[in-house]
């Protein structure tokens, strides 16, 4: 069984987030970029579980980036991973980038591709479905659990309002999520392994970018919390009726 | 046509179906266009979408729709839009959207918008704002494609009542075998609750609550107005919690009306999940918990006093508007 990890790079939690440009772009002096944490502590650590298991026999990793997602990818080999792709185009359309996975795919024959439920910066999860619809192969979303016997796997997924266990045979894409694995930390031979390891740049094929980003606003600042007397919950209600009407 | 999906749950519309079909009728309006709303799986009366501005209803009452398949959902959804000539194609961008949205948009090579929050702006091509960095900017994507496909974010939007009625089609759709690929071993719902992504009245509790033997509080609170309870990630973690509770970053992002914090000190990570709320209460005994400021009103103070008194004050409260 082969494995393809879709990884994406994204801003700290933490980052402070600014704009440059008249607004129309991140300010990423000072921005911290890590893995995508879906795409390193579900996908990609379940797909070296599996290979641990003996499940899967490779296990590649693709990005759709520039030249500076190389430090992010290599942070990802050094978990684990046989060799990764590096798709060198930049965009913010799901469709554009979708393309390019779903174009490198058709090259190779992958039982199983892995995305994280959503990338933290733009939250579009997208990409996943859009790589099923592309391929025209099965897609499963928002999953928790992930087991594979022989050509067929087993999930577990949240739904609308709860949870759903589904079988479906190879090959397939599917979305993870937390439960799926425990996130795991980078060790020293892995860190000098990754170095080592093939990254393979491929030029982008020609695709329409459907989509694009204007520009960028800030939300308006909270005014400024109201605090109410620990023994008057009844003006608390009242607050809640007569200024915020939300009760 | 502006097509828009309506989602079924256990044969029945949830609010998010009437959300997306009052959206998609605004977007008509402007559009001088009219509704097609889609309805997939079966169901007993659909026309009722003719209340919220749909002109036309396509019901597929086929069985296999019950349950969520991307594939033929995708299929079922695409091959509607492109028959009623869709120039917009609306979902409510809730798990099911998910999964389904970006199919259908890249089966009709559309660009898609997924959590929009606003109607979109046409005056300088199409325009759609979405929420970005986990809540701490927006971004406004202009959709380049003939046909565009926006998913709006579940409570975004006022559910419009119209007097307007609609005719309805039923219809099939000639699904192949493969089409249902993934095979559904067992289906757990939560019952009974209203789910979080939907929930208007949210209560939510933290690592300061002690221990899941002091839940009654909060579930006496949740109670007394109707809301829906959620925790914190360490919450979840500690199986205090069941999972589908937790809310932030790596759990659930919701955007109810009120979001009432106890015990929960406000780490940035949780704030991705809720500071979309429309109005945030947090009641903490520190004060220099960083969640009063992203709060709109702020109790200091024990939770195991406070709360009490505040679930006798929504009683009473309640008790007085219903007499
Ligand atoms: C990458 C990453 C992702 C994460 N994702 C999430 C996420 O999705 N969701 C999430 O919630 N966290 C997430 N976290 C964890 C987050 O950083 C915090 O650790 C967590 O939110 C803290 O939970 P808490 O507020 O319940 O507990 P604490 O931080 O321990 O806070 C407890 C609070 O309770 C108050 N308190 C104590 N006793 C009382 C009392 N008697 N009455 C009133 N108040 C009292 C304290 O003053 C304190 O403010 C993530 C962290 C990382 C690094
Ligand atoms: N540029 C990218 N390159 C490779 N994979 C990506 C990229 N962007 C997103 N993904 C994958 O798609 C998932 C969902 O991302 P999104 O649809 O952007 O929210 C991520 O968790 C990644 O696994």
């Amino acid at each position: 069984m082969k494995i393809l990890v879709c990884i994406t790079k994204v801003p700290d939690t933490t980052t402070k987030i600014a704009f440059t440009d008249n607004n129309s772009k991140l300010n990423e002096a000072g921005v911290q970029w890590i893995i995508n944490p879906y795409d390193e502590w579900y996908a990609l650590v379940r797909a070296l579980e599996l290979k641990e298991a003996g499940i899967a026999t490779a296990v590649h990793l693709i990005t759709v980036g520039k030249a500076d997602t190389e430090p992010v990818i290599r942070k990802a080999l050094a978990l684990g991973g046989d060799e990764a792709i590096r798709i060198d185009a930049d965009s913010h359309d799901s469709f554009y980038i979708a393309s390019q996975i779903a174009e490198y795919a058709k090259t190779q024959s992958y039982d199983l591709i892995l995305t994280g439920k959503e990338s933290i910066d733009y939250g579009n999860a997208s990409i996943g479905a859009m790589v099923a619809e592309l391929l025209d192969l099965p897609f499963i979303t928002h999953v928790s659990k992930l087991d594979v016997a022989g050509n067929t796997v087993t999930v577990n997924r949240e739904i609308e309002g709860g949870e759903e266990t589904d079988s479906c045979v190879c090959p397939i894409v599917l979305s993870s999520q937390k439960g799926m694995a425990e996130a795991r930390i980078p060790n020293m031979r892995g860190i000098m392994a990754a170095r080592t390891k093939p990254l393979k740049v491929v030029a982008p094929v020609a695709v329409d970018e459907l989509t694009s980003i204007l520009s960028y606003d800030m939300p308006p600042q909270k005014t400024g919390v109201k605090m109410v007397d620990a023994d008057n919950m009844d003006e608390l209600v009242r607050l809640l009726h007569e200024e915020a009407k939300v009760v | 046509m502006v097509v828009v999906f309506a989602e079924l749950s256990n044969g029945t519309f949830k609010k998010a179906a009437y959300e997306a079909v009052s959206y998609a009728s605004k977007v008509a309006g402007s559009l001088g266009s009219q509704v097609c709303a889609v309805v997939l799986g079966e169901a007993s009366d659909v026309s009722v979408l003719g209340n919220y501005g749909a002109a036309k209803v396509v019901h597929i009452a086929d069985a296999r729709l019950n349950n969520v398949e991307t594939k033929a959902y995708s299929k079922a959804i695409s091959t509607i839009a492109s028959k009623e000539n869709a120039q917009v194609i609306i979902f409510s961008n809730n798990i099911t959207a998910k999964s389904v949205a970006p199919r259908v948009a890249a089966k009709l090579k559309a660009g898609l918008v997924a959590g929009a929050i606003s109607l979109p702006g046409m005056s300088n091509g199409f325009v759609v704002k979405k929420s970005v960095f986990a809540g701490k900017a927006f971004a406004f994507v202009s959709v380049k494609s003939t046909i565009k496909v926006i998913s709006i974010t579940p409570n975004s939007f006022p559910i419009e009542k119209t007097d307007s009625s609609a005719s309805v089609d039923n219809q099939t759709i000639d699904f192949a075998a493969n089409d249902f690929a993934v095979n559904v071993v067992s289906v757990n719902k939560v019952s009974g609750t209203v789910p979080l992504s939907e929930a208007e009245l949210v209560v939510s509790g933290g690592r300061g609550l002690k221990g899941p033997e002091n839940w009654g509080i909060l579930e006496d609170l949740a109670k007394s107005i109707g809301a829906t309870l959620a925790c914190s990630r360490p919450v979840a973690d500690s199986h205090w919690r069941p999972h589908h509770e937790h809310v932030g970053q790596t759990g659930g992002t919701i955007r109810p009306n009120l979001y009432v914090a106890v015990g929960i000190s406000g780490a940035i990570q949780h704030l991705a999940g809720v500071n979309s709320s429309k109005t945030i209460v947090v009641i903490n005994k520190d004060i220099e918990a960083p969640f009063f400021k992203a709060a709109d009103y702020g109790v200091l103070g024990d939770a195991f006093e406070i709360v009490p008194k505040l679930t006798e004050a929504f009683k009473k409260f309640k008790a007085a508007q219903n007499a």
